[in-house]
């Protein structure tokens, strides 16, 4: 009740007259979902309250070894579609040849790892100067495109600044995908509705860290709470070079990258 | 696919029936507009499409949210989108603008044939008659004075109608526009240009119908009107491609970086459906066509082939340009490093025949509808000329129906 009120205000704020009336009809409508926070597949753990972390997820593509072992993991922890196109993240490999080329390639999206990969094709034959993995979760973006256009409020963001889609409340119109600069959202085949990265808000919201940073032997994926200075990824952001990706977007990405080579996007 | 296209864009997202959507709006903004010229600026020449393209229009909004809703991932829950608006969206209006349309359209057309369909339920017995009388909405009078706030109303909601069907197709344009995710779609102007070209297809549009059904008629065709009609199309398909031309030039002057995609996009990828179609052959070629004839350079008796042949080219340009915003759009990768590919199947809810279905579903729902109300043969003398012409008995829908329906 409490957060429906909540929301109803939030909402006022912004919308017409007739957009209230019928906002407020829509709890007395038969037909009418809840609301967006109140229900979903990615809800909260029991008990948790949201508005007292601020999650960041920190990725050191110096230190990925291209295992893939994270993209296993999530598509294993989320229920994500073995199908190639469905992905709520991935591993890329850059590849920069003598002759000033840059490659880049994720081979069924890094889920076998790269140590049996070929080359990309124009890469094979040349010289190689230098090459690293990039592994790729949600931004989860403060300011984002996703949860602005979708068009029935099925995405939204949490108080804790996690973006989220209500998939009982979603009507697969692809319009949030269209809108994802970083291609992060995919329409899962079988429930035909939007599906994307959580950050494991299931396990995060219980005090565990998502899948695919748990599982990672090397670190390269990096997880935490900004409010406690303390914490790994606090002191990775206040001394080291961090950088987000299409920063020209103005999404205001909560995923930053350390030392992020110039090329990536 | 070539080049490096991220994971999840495998997929194209909006296919062929999305193309569809803005290409169905666009007929009925364009149709719209053509009546409003007759009816708000009293261009006289076109009386005779007046409200033709009326039952045009209406025929096709029926039609326009089916695509859409086809294309949905649940399309049982198409509806929340009135329930539960979420109003950042430029979505979350579509049903809303869609419906105010809807009603101003079947508010017009009633208001434009309210007098044939008493003429008719008086004229006429059976389910019929019955049918007309509930049509006519108990409002029977056929007075002076009736007819007089008939004229009033119509010219008051043909003149809303025209910044509503601007707002209806400027928003579709929006809908893409806004997307800053795509290089190929972000673009201020793209609401204008799907504006002017939906005006343009919407005038060739009438201009085919209105040969091909008075052709099956037997009815005369009324030159002066598909000359003026010609016009229009000249005037309005000119500046469509002036700022559809600004607007690539502008990007590839500024040359930013997404122009390297971008003119790989229009140069390498869709070159055949961007510089054949739309714009040589749907432009182009009907402008230079069009312009001749408003020259005065085209002998009288092949004016209307020539006239219908510019105005089917101009209606397969404005489907490829359609093509070439919704699917080109989608070709671009987010990575800026590659391109996928998309080729409709042929069937499948999201196939080639599903398309041609929703295409020719409007065709069907105005022969039905001017089987009731044909716009060609009106019982009551038509607004303005203040001549009574002779009651005609209501049309005989199965044979109008039949030589119509059976053509398209
Ligand atoms: S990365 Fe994409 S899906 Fe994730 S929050 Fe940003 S816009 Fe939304
Ligand atoms: S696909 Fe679902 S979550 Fe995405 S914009 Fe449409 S309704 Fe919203």
């Amino acid at each position: 009740m409490a957060l429906s009120r909540r929301r109803f205000l939030k909402l006022g704020a912004n919308a017409t007259v007739g957009g209230l009336l019928i906002y407020t009809l829509r709890g007395v409508l038969p037909s009418s979902s809840p609301g967006a926070a109140d229900a979903g597949t990615d809800d909260a753990a029991e008990g948790y309250t949201p508005g007292d972390t601020s999650w960041v997820f920190i990725i050191d593509t110096m230190a990925c070894i291209g295992c893939g072992r994270c993209v296993r993991a999530c598509k294993e922890e989320n229920d994500v579609p073995l199908e190639p196109h469905c992905n709520r993240t991935w591993v890329e490999r850059y590849t920069f040849t003598t002759d000033g080329e840059v490659y880049v390639d994720s081979p069924n999206s890094g889920y076998d790892g790269f140590a049996d990969a070929e080359l990309p094709e124009g890469a094979r034959g040349k010289e190689i100067t230098r090459s690293f993995f990039v592994p790729k979760p949600c931004n989860q973006c403060d300011a984002s495109p996703c949860t602005q256009v979708c068009p029935v409020g099925a995405t939204y963001k949490t108080d804790d600044g996690i973006v989220l889609v209500n998939q009982d409340k979603c009507i697969g119109c692809r319009y949030c995908v269209q809108a994802c600069p970083y291609a992060m959202r995919y329409i899962h085949p079988r429930k035909g509705v939007a599906d994307k990265c959580t950050w494991c808000y299931h396990r995060i919201t219980k005090g565990k860290l998502p899948a695919c940073v748990q599982i990672c032997p090397v670190g390269a994926r990096k997880f935490g709470d900004l409010n406690d200075p303390e914490s790994e990824v606090s002191k990775i952001l206040a001394e080291r070079n961090v950088s987000v990706l299409k920063p020209e977007m103005g999404t205001k990405p909560k995923a930053f990258f350390l030392d992020l080579d110039g090329e990536v996007v | 696919m070539e080049g490096y296209v991220f994971p999840n864009e495998i997929e194209v997202q909006w296919s062929l029936l999305i193309v569809l959507y803005p290409f169905i709006t666009g007929l009925v903004a364009g149709a719209f507009v053509v009546s409003s010229l007759y009816h708000v600026f009293n261009i006289k020449a076109l009386k005779p499409v007046a409200s033709f393209s009326l039952l045009m229009a209406l025929s096709f909004m029926f039609v326009a949210p089916m695509p859409l809703m086809a294309h949905l991932g649940r399309p049982e829950r198409g509806f929340q989108i009135f329930l539960t608006p979420n109003f950042t969206s430029a979505m979350a209006g579509f049903g809303y603008i869609w419906l105010m349309y809807l009603i101003l359209l079947l508010t017009e057309t009633w208001l434009v044939f309210r007098r044939d369909i008493v003429r008719y339920s008086q004229t006429t017995s059976g389910i019929k008659g019955l049918i007309y009388q509930v049509l006519s909405l108990g409002r029977t009078d056929l007075s002076e004075s009736a007819r007089r706030a008939d004229e009033k109303a119509i010219k008051v909601l043909a003149a809303v109608g025209i910044p509503a069907a601007a707002l209806l197709h400027g928003y579709v344009g929006f809908l893409f526009g806004a997307i800053k995710a795509n290089a190929w779609w972000s673009t201020p102007l793209m609401p204008i240009i799907f504006l002017l070209s939906a005006i343009v297809s919407g005038i060739a549009l009438l201009i085919v119908m209105y040969i091909i059904t008075m052709k099956l008629l037997k009815r005369p065709i009324d030159h002066d009107c598909v000359n003026s009609m010609a016009r229009w199309l000249l005037v309005f398909l000119a500046f469509d491609l002036t700022i559809e031309g600004l607007e690539v030039l502008s990007m590839a002057y500024e040359a930013e970086h997404s122009w390297e995609v971008v003119s790989e996009l229009i140069t390498e990828r869709i070159p055949v459906t961007y510089f054949g179609i739309q714009i040589v052959l749907g432009s182009l070629i009907p402008l230079a066509i069009l312009g001749t004839l408003a020259a005065g350079q085209i002998r009288k008796e092949v004016i209307i082939p020539t006239v219908f042949a510019a105005a089917v080219l101009v209606m397969i340009g404005v489907f490829a340009m359609r093509w070439n915003v919704v699917i080109g759009g989608q070709l671009i990768s987010k990575s800026m490093r590659g391109f996928t590919s998309y080729t409709p199947p042929l069937g499948g809810r999201e196939g080639v025949l599903a398309a041609a279905l929703f295409l020719a579903l409007p065709f069907y729902i105005f022969s039905a509808i001017t089987s009731f109300i044909p716009p060609w043969q009106r019982p009551t003398e038509d607004y303005g000329d203040g001549v009574e012409t002779p009651t005609e008995a209501a049309p005989a829908w199965e044979t109008s129906r039949g030589r119509i329906g059976g053509d398209f």
